[in-house]
């Protein structure tokens, strides 16, 4: 049963979604098919984020319980969770019923507090807190792409002589000095890297990546809907 | 060989042009908003049709036990040699089900790879710690890996933490699971799934590290940062023909078979259009290809 049940609603949403490509959604609502599934989906997900809540909270506290190395960092993520979450849930008005309960005991000042509006603390977290984070992780991406390309780069055979001069090539193109560089040497020289090295080799070797990753993505969904691949219920 | 395969391919190429070139036909002569059904997508349809019949020729063959020859694929089978060193260092499995949402056919490869290494970390009885990004793909993550261990004989040894929601940010994630690997310095990393920005980050930190890591993803603008920072990479299909590889059972390789049977023809396909288009006679050829 716990097989047989999964197997079915995969084979018959699976061929759902398959026929309805082909189907014009003026005409049979089967065409829409897609776009309801999607739908149904950001619903299931929006359940399925107290699972995700339930996790982070039961594995840091158990962390802080126990006092294991940095628990006050997993506090604060318990405490972050909360205090994002919390005030951008609660009402911001008095028109329902429970925003009618809530500002009855706590004063309206509040209001604009609450919620997700630019006054709101949700918002001031998100601005100040969140956001300049976030920057700041994907701005050490650089450091990691120089640390990364000083070993990709390094001239140890043939093959990777040749990735070290295309690499330093594509490079000089890419900056508005390197391109003056390249430009001593022949006029013709950045737009030759563009057309062959970026426009020829490149593409054909990405378009051969990505046709190759259909065709498996394809391959895997057949697999998937007849029943065959199993492997995502764990059997 | 070569050769007979690719007299048994012509009948069903030509089979296909000439049913796009009659539903092509039908298609422009009539109003796309008045049919049923969508007539321009119907070369679509035609494919589907001759990848299907291959991919399930190869199975019932695979299933008649037709000895079917899969390559090599060096990076999966470096999965369980990976698990077999952090069993003998005493060190946890990290393994990532990429960061996009289950929706995505790449996590669900993922998550049928992660059931695999599940299955050896349970029989090794090593650690295995599997951090996500999505709800949906935390439930999902949970069942296989559960499932995994159970089938091993081995439920009590499952941790339901093993499994666990980290940030449903992007870069929050990625700054969660790098602490992770510098904390519990992992003697394995694998990334199976949809990657972007963070590929580096959380490569560049497993190999600082000291992990034996291997990455598989279809995205080929983050495979350079994995081929510069991982031991071992899958590259587009090879992450989707993991799961049946690690399997080893033949009725999941058939699909495999009849995936690079329908890549000759794409192959012949490209290159006929290569000729026509190159002398200037491959408008017609073209419009086949140009699904609305």
């Amino acid at each position: 049963m716990r097989t047989t049940v999964p197997l079915i609603i995969a084979f018959l949403v699976g061929t759902l979604l398959v026929v309805s490509f082909f189907i014009n959604p003026e005409r049979i609502f089967i065409g829409d098919a897609k776009d309801v599934v999607l739908q149904w989906m950001t619903i299931v997900g929006g359940f399925a984020l107290v699972l995700g809540v339930v996790s982070i909270v039961r594995v840091n506290a158990r962390a802080v319980k126990r006092k294991s190395e940095g628990w006050f960092f997993k506090l604060m993520t318990i405490i972050s969770v909360f205090a994002m979450a919390i005030p951008a849930m609660l009402p911001v008005s008095k028109n329902s019923v429970g925003g009618s309960i809530f500002y009855s005991i706590f004063p309206d000042s509040w209001m604009p507090l609450l919620g997700t509006s630019s006054s709101s603390i949700y918002d001031w977290l998100f601005n100040y807190v969140d956001a300049p984070m976030m920057e700041t992780m994907f701005a050490m991406l650089a450091f990691y792409i120089a640390s990364a390309a000083y070993r990709a780069f390094r001239a140890r055979s043939a093959e990777a002589t040749l990735l070290l001069l295309t690499a330093t090539l594509v490079m000089l193109w890419r900056v508005p000095m390197g391109e003056a560089f390249l430009r001593l040497f022949s006029e013709n020289l950045p737009g030759y890297i563009n057309t062959y090295v970026m426009g020829g080799f490149n593409v054909a070797v990405q378009r051969g990546i990505i046709i190759g990753a259909a065709l498996g993505a394809a391959s895997m969904s057949l697999r998937i809907i007849l029943g065959i691949e199993r492997t995502y219920m764990g059997k | 060989m070569i050769k007979l395969k690719a007299i048994r391919t012509l009948p069903v190429i030509l089979l296909t042009i000439t049913m796009s070139l009659i539903l092509n036909s039908q298609a422009f002569a009539q109003n796309f908003g008045d049919s049923i059904f969508i007539l321009p997508r119907m070369t679509v349809l035609i494919f589907l049709v001759i990848f299907s019949s291959a991919v399930l020729l190869y199975t019932k063959w695979a299933k008649a036990g037709k000895e079917l020859f899969v390559r090599k694929i060096a990076g999966i089978d470096a999965v369980e040699d990976a698990v077999g060193r952090a069993t003998e260092m005493g060190k946890p499995v990290l393994f990532i089900p990429g960061i996009s949402d289950v929706d995505e056919i790449e996590t669900i490869a993922g998550i049928s790879i992660l059931g695999r290494v599940a299955r050896i970390t349970a029989q090794y009885e090593t650690p295995l710690l599997v951090p996500v990004r999505y709800p949906m793909v935390l439930a999902a993550s949970q069942e296989v890996t559960e499932q995994a261990y159970i089938e091993m004989g081995k439920a009590d040894s499952y941790d339901k933490d093993t499994v666990r929601y980290v940030a449903g940010e992007q870069f929050a994630f990625t700054a969660t699971v790098n602490g992770m690997m510098m904390r519990e310095q992992p003697a394995a990393c694998i990334y199976m799934g949809g990657f972007f920005a963070e590929s580096l980050l959380l490569a560049e930190t497993g190999n600082a590290a000291g992990a034996i890591q291997i990455a598989g993803t279809a995205r080929p603008e983050q495979l350079p940062f994995f081929i510069a920072a991982c031991d071992f990479t899958l590259m587009g299909e090879e992450l989707y023909a993991a799961s049946s590889y690690l399997s080893h059972e033949p009725l999941l390789l058939g699909g495999l078979k009849g995936q690079d049977f329908v890549k000759i023809i794409l192959v012949l396909i490209i290159l006929v259009g290569t000729f026509l288009v190159t002398f200037d006679i491959g408008d017609w050829y073209l419009n086949l290809f140009n699904i609305p």
